[in-house]
Order: C-alpha cells, then sequence, then structure tokens
C-alpha cells in the first residue's frame, strides 16, 4: 500500500468511526450489567476488536460526554484508589429508546452496503 | 521520548488553547482518569505508560475529537431559543424589547438572582467557618483532615455552582470537577491544592456570593413590587373610590386618562426587570468562569515534567 492509499484508509475508516462508535458505545453501556468508566469501555473495545483497533480511545470519551448532554446516558463520579475519580457511565430509558432506532438504521445500511459490494443493486 | 502524563496534558491542554476552559478542563479530566487508570494496571511502569499514550491517541487528535463534540453538543441544545423571538414578534427594536419575555435566558437568570441570596448565604457560611475552623485548628491533630475536607467540600461547591451558572445563565462551565495533575504523596497533594490559586478564587467566589445575592436578590424583588404596584394603583383606586397614593395629609388621584398609561408604565417595569436580569446574569457568568474556571495559561502545571515535541507521542 503507498502512503497515499493509506492515508486515504485512514480518513475512510476515520468517516466511518463518526457513526458506529456512538452505536458500539451505546450497545456496550446496553450489555453491560453495571456502570463502567471510560478506561473499562475502552479496554473492552479493544479486547473485542484485537490488535489495531482503528480508533483512538481518547476519542470515545467526547462521544460519552456527549452522548450524556443528550440524555442517553447519565453518570456518576466515584473515588478510585489508583487516581483521580472514576466516571462511571450507564444507559438511560431514552437511550435504550435511541438504541433500538440505531440498530435499525444500522440494520437497513449494513444490508444494503452488503447487497451493493456484491452486485445486487443495479 | 521522555513521556509522563502530567507532560501528556499540557500538552493537551496546549493542543486545546482557545477553546472555552471549560471544555479544557473535562478534557483534561477525561485524559488523566484513562492515563492514570492505565498506568496503575501496568503497575506503573513505563512500557505501560507508553502503550496508554499510543492508544488514547495523540493530543492533536484528542483535542479535535473535543471540539467536534461540542460543536455537536452546542448545535443540539442551542437550536430552540434563536428562531423563538424573530418568528412571533419581527425583527424590529420594540420586537426584540418585549421578545425578552419568550426568551429563556432571561427568565433563568431572574431565577439565579433571586437564588443568589440563598446560595450566597450558604457558601459564606461555609467558606467562614471552614477557614476559621481550619486555622483554628491547625495545632491539634484533627486541624489537617479538617482543612482538607473543607478543601474538598469548596471543590464540589465550585462545580455544583458551576452547573447551576451554565443551567440558569447559559455560560459554558466545567463538568467534571477539576484535578490537579499532580500524583504522589499525600503532602505533595495537600501542598499542591493550596498552591493552587483555584481553590482561593472559589473561596473568594463564594464569600462575594452573600453580598452579590443580597444586592440581586434586593434589586429584582423590588423591581418586580415596583412594577406589579404601579400595574395596580389605577384598579385599587377605581376599587377603593379614593386615592390610594397618600401622603400625610393629601392625597393623589390619578387621572382617568393617565390609567392606561400608569398600567402601561407597570408592564414596561416587568420588562425592563426581565433585560435588567439578562445583563446581570450575562456578566454574572463572565465572573463565575473567571473565579471558578480560570485560565490554564496560568495555571500552574508540575514543575520539572518534560513535554515532548508536537504531534509525535
Amino acid at each position: 500500500m503507498t502512503p497515499a492509499d493509506e492515508l486515504m484508509l485512514r480518513k475512510f475508516q476515520k468517516e466511518l468511526n463518526a457513526g458506529t462508535v456512538s452505536l458500539v458505545l451505546l450497545a456496550i453501556l446496553d450489555r453491560s450489567e453495571e456502570p463502567l468508566y471510560g478506561y473499562q469501555i475502552a479496554k473492552s473495545i479493544e479486547g473485542a476488536w484485537g490488535e489495531g483497533v482503528p480508533v483512538k480511545q481518547g476519542t470515545l470519551y467526547p462521544v460519552l460526554r456527549s452522548m450524556e448532554e443528550n440524555g442517553m446516558l447519565e453518570s456518576r463520579v466515584e473515588p478510585s484508589v489508583s487516581g483521580p475519580p472514576r466516571k462511571y457511565y450507564s444507559i438511560t430509558e431514552r437511550g435504550r429508546y435511541v438504541l433500538g432506532d440505531w440498530k435499525a438504521a444500522w440494520t437497513r445500511t449494513r444490508g444494503f452496503v452488503d447487497a451493493t459490494l456484491e452486485g445486487n443493486v443495479e | 521520548m521522555n513521556n509522563t502524563v502530567e507532560g501528556y496534558l499540557a500538552e493537551l491542554r496546549r493542543a486545546l488553547a482557545g477553546s472555552d476552559p471549560a471544555l479544557i478542563q473535562d478534557a483534561v479530566y477525561d485524559a488523566e482518569e484513562y492515563l492514570r487508570t492505565a498506568v496503575a494496571e501496568g503497575d506503573g511502569s513505563p512500557e505501560a505508560l507508553e502503550a496508554a499514550l499510543e492508544s488514547y491517541g495523540t493530543p492533536q487528535e484528542v483535542a479535535a475529537a473535543y471540539r467536534d463534540a461540542e460543536l455537536t453538543v452546542a448545535a443540539a441544545l442551542r437550536k430552540p431559543p434563536a428562531p423563538a423571538p424573530k418568528s412571533k414578534l419581527g425583527a424590529s427594536s420594540i420586537g426584540r424589547f418585549f421578545g425578552i419575555i419568550l426568551d429563556p435566558s432571561a427568565w433563568g437568570a431572574l431565577f439565579y438572582m433571586l437564588l443568589a441570596l440563598a446560595t450566597g448565604i450558604v457558601y459564606f457560611t461555609i467558606v467562614v467557618t471552614g477557614l476559621s475552623l481550619s486555622f483554628g485548628l491547625a495545632v491539634l491533630i484533627v486541624g489537617v483532615p479538617f482543612a482538607l475536607l473543607f478543601l474538598a467540600v469548596v471543590r464540589a461547591i465550585s462545580l455544583a455552582e458551576g452547573r447551576m451558572v451554565e443551567g440558569l445563565l447559559g455560560e459554558r462551565m466545567p463538568r467534571r470537577p477539576r484535578m490537579v495533575g499532580v500524583q504522589g504523596s499525600l503532602w505533595e497533594r495537600i501542598k499542591s491544592w493550596l498552591t493552587d490559586y483555584r481553590s482561593w478564587t472559589t473561596m473568594l467566589y463564594m464569600v462575594l456570593q452573600l453580598p452579590l445575592g443580597i444586592i440581586y436578590f434586593t434589586t429584582i424583588v423590588t423591581a418586580l413590587a415596583l412594577s406589579a404596584a404601579v400595574f395596580i394603583l389605577p384598579i385599587a383606586q377605581m376599587a377603593a373610590g379614593e386615592a390610594v397614593i397618600r401622603g400625610l395629609n393629601y392625597g393623589y388621584l390619578i387621572s382617568p386618562w393617565a390609567m392606561p398609561l400608569v398600567m402601561a408604565a407597570g408592564v414596561l417595569g416587568a420588562f425592563v426587570t426581565l433585560w435588567l436580569a439578562k445583563g446581570v446574569g450575562f456578566v454574572h457568568g463572565m465572573w463565575a468562569k473567571t473565579m471558578l474556571v480560570g485560565r490554564f495559561e496560568g495555571a500552574p502545571t508540575t514543575t520539572g515534567t518534560t513535554v515532548s515535541a508536537g504531534g509525535e507521542l
């Protein structure tokens, strides 16, 4: 891969992430039994993806924050022994509702993109 | 590369320079939470820090992400107020003057000014009691824990007051508590709290909230009561059948032709009060921002940390 191609790939991946990151974060918090703090969420994404996660973990926090502003998540701060107090996020009722909509939108989009890639769209 | 958590945070601050100080405080908080947790899990080894810095992203990337998120949130939160007054009352200056009644920020500021008396009393009491007890108990063994507790309370109030200022006055304030980028022995942390000028400006803010609260409360109550009284005067005069504006031995009757004008003056007074509240709210928002958040340019960063050159973490 030439450097130019690599740059384009990274840009493409970044654009993909722009939408999917919030969906993934919401889904992780929906599945989780207990509230999670930023580091745990980042680690579980890293664990699931394996080597070379395409999203920088520092960019997850502002997304969490803006979802909290929009009422999809709520948080509480708890002290920790290892360092600064941690902010634990959990999903709200509104967040669950939004997640339902987003899932449907994602499934449709994915189906359509797959169909296009397989040549089923004229 | 001699990277430290403090160095990274300093660089993140620089990458966000020019942004809202409250946004910077939030971003630094998040980064510190992540990096410190990562380092603690790696038992403080330099490799763990290196890996954490690598996966967290460069300060430039992270700063860009916060700026983008802030734009989205600001757009989502600020949409409704803008079109409301215009569409209903036109863009003329008279329309704008009376449009204040639909302006949530004016009502928020009005409410804040009334509330300021209560919060002012509480803040003033806490600071005066806390400071005198801290100094008074300093010679005893309980002095140190008490002073720490007091400082913690001040910081918590700083955050709570910030949330209130943002909610009612619309000034962007931190959504995270402030942290000082110092890790280490208890004594070092205490020292960093004491030398952090924001602890002191916050206390000053809390003390001054009492006189300010008294002024705000009195002004608003007087203005609203005066407006209401002027509005009711003609009605009261008609109901009573005699002059209600009285001196010792003379009364003043409002002439019938002047009655609508007097009532209009009362209504006008209420609108002027709303404008006054909006103005005071704006100024107080800036004041709160200066005292509670401050600017990061002058903030004490931990000395002795090496900050790597931009963009190559």
